[in-house]
Parts: C-alpha cells; sequence; structure tokens
C-alpha cells in the first residue's frame, strides 16, 4: 500500500467530484502545476488506488428497466468449486457484479434485465441453473445514490 | 450499432480519446465525437466516474447493511434515508421492493471502527425493524454497468 499524503487525498477527492478531470484541471483545483499532479496521479495510478476511469450510463435509457440484486447461498452437498461457480456466474452478460460474501448467503449479485419477464428468464434458465444453487433471495432496485469514500 | 461499440469503449475507460474509439469502431473522428456528445446532451452517458481503491485508501472493511423498515410508520422511508445521508461511512443508499427495504454500504478502517460505526450510528438510525449484515469478502467481477 502506497503513502498519502494531504496533496494525494487532495487530488483524489477533486477526481472523486469530477471523474473527467484531466492533470492540469486537477493540478489547479489543488494547487499544482500540470507535470506534477500529472505524476502525482500516474503514481496513484500504478500504486493501484487508482484503478481506472469509466463512463457511467444510463441502464433504463439503454433499455434494461429491471435492476435485480440476488443473494445466494450454495447449496452444502453441492461438491461445486467456489471457483467454478465464480466462473459460470460471471460469464452471464445480464450478471454485472458478482461479490463472495459471509452472512445469510455466500454470494451478492447485480443482474440488469429488460424488464421483469426478461429478468424471470435469466434467473430460470442462466443461475437457478447454474452448479451449486442453494437458496437465492431477489430483491428489485428501486432507487440508488452513491458517493464517493470518504477521503 | 455504432453508438453501442462506442459506449463499450467509454464503459471500460472513459478516458480514451475520440479519436482512438473512433478508430477502433470504424468511424471517422468528428462523426464519433458528435456520437459521444449527443449521448452526453441525451444523458446516456451520464457521467466519468473514477473507481478507486477502498483498501489503497485504508478502508478494510466493506459491509453490506440490509435493513426492513418499520412501515407502520408513513414517513420511515423519508426519514430513515435522510439520517443515513448523514453518516460518510455510508457510500450507498439503496431502495428495494422486495424481502429488504433499504440496503447501506458502509466502509470501515478495521472492524473497531465498524463495531464503533455499527453501534453509534447505524443502530441509532430511525424506524428499523431488522437489520442483516453481509461483510464483503472479494469482488469476484465488478463490470457494474449495461450488457452492450
Amino acid at each position: 500500500m502506497i503513502e498519502l499524503d494531504n496533496i494525494d487525498r487532495a487530488l483524489l477527492r477533486a477526481l472523486q467530484d469530477d471523474g473527467s478531470a484531466r492533470a492540469s484541471d486537477l493540478g489547479r483545483v489543488v494547487g499544482l502545476s500540470q507535470p506534477a499532479a500529472w505524476r502525482r496521479i500516474k503514481r496513484l495510478e500504478t500504486g493501484g488506488v487508482i484503478k481506472g476511469r469509466r463512463a457511467l450510463l444510463d441502464a433504463v435509457k439503454l433499455g434494461y428497466g429491471v435492476t435485480v440484486f440476488l443473494g445466494i447461498k450454495l447449496a452444502a452437498k453441492s461438491g461445486v468449486s467456489l471457483e467454478d461457480f465464480e466462473r459460470a456466474v460471471s460469464a452471464i452478460p445480464e450478471v454485472q457484479l458478482v461479490q463472495h460474501v459471509l452472512g445469510m448467503y455466500d454470494y451478492r449479485l447485480k443482474v440488469v434485465a429488460t424488464d421483469l419477464s426478461d429478468f424471470e428468464r435469466v434467473l430460470r434458465r442462466r443461475i437457478m441453473t447454474l452448479p451449486g444453487v442453494g437458496d437465492v433471495e431477489a430483491n428489485v432496485l428501486l432507487s440508488e445514490e452513491k458517493r464517493g469514500f470518504a477521503i | 450499432m455504432i453508438d453501442k461499440k462506442i459506449l463499450r469503449f467509454l464503459q471500460v475507460d472513459a478516458l480514451l480519446s475520440v479519436s482512438e474509439i473512433a478508430e477502433q469502431v470504424g468511424v471517422g473522428t468528428a462523426s464519433c465525437w458528435r456520437r459521444i456528445d449527443r449521448m452526453e446532451k441525451a444523458n446516456i452517458i451520464k457521467e466519468r466516474a473514477v473507481i478507486l481503491d477502498p483498501k489503497a485508501l485504508g478502508l478494510e472493511v466493506e459491509v453490506s447493511l440490509r435493513i426492513t423498515l418499520d412501515k407502520t410508520q408513513t414517513d420511515a422511508f423519508d426519514r430513515f434515508i435522510e439520517a443515513a445521508r448523514e453518516l460518510k461511512e455510508v457510500n450507498e443508499i439503496q431502495t428495494f421492493l422486495g424481502r429488504v427495504d433499504v440496503r447501506l454500504n458502509v466502509l470501515a478502517r478495521d472492524m473497531a471502527h465498524y463495531q464503533e460505526i455499527y453501534r453509534k450510528h447505524i443502530l441509532s438510525l430511525p424506524h428499523i425493524a431488522d437489520i442483516e449484515a453481509l461483510m464483503l469478502v472479494s469482488n469476484v467481477m465488478t463490470k457494474d454497468g449495461v450488457p452492450l
């Protein structure tokens, strides 16, 4: 883990506020020259603090009207390895997030679908047929607010 | 669909230049720029976001708190969410149709810090009927976008 000073933290906060900001914009915000800001950002990238930048898309406008989060418990005696389950579930295009968790479920999945009947198809044909799947709980997303980490 | 191809690239790396995307997709740079501009104005591209590693920021513990609210109180959702927004350790608030009403994503430095947040702040949020925690072991796959 790389050490972060106050300027690094200010840069990361500015990037969380505006992910499209370039080194010159960021430099201005934290009081650094463009090359100095660029060098710090590169260091944060190679140090693994910044993993990348991605465009956030409006799923509904692209035809995916339904987002469902699933809790999945693996059947105790299925004999299926976690790696096999993880590989198979990650290959389903509608599955957009796979988290291994500890608690009343083993995995947390985010699934997007065009509508509820499309979701039912994905659930029955793709997810329930995966090796080792036991209990499944579905919750349909109604609203979502996200914000950056407290840095 | 050219637009979808463009989005496929931007969804993975928002810093690609228009000319790089244009070349990959097989359209002219000016046409590619117009398409991106149009999708930004139509809010299909909502924003460009940086992806940070919470562990590299010293946030080692991540917990999903799945909460059921006491719905006999008509304003339970609004009052709960308003109070949850005040907690800086909560970085996601989602509402659901299902057994779970609300989910909070909580980030903490370590278990002691998590326990402090949970006892001092989470348990004092209004109208909670039931809480269940899922602790993140690992992110197996995080495309977290739209299949295109």
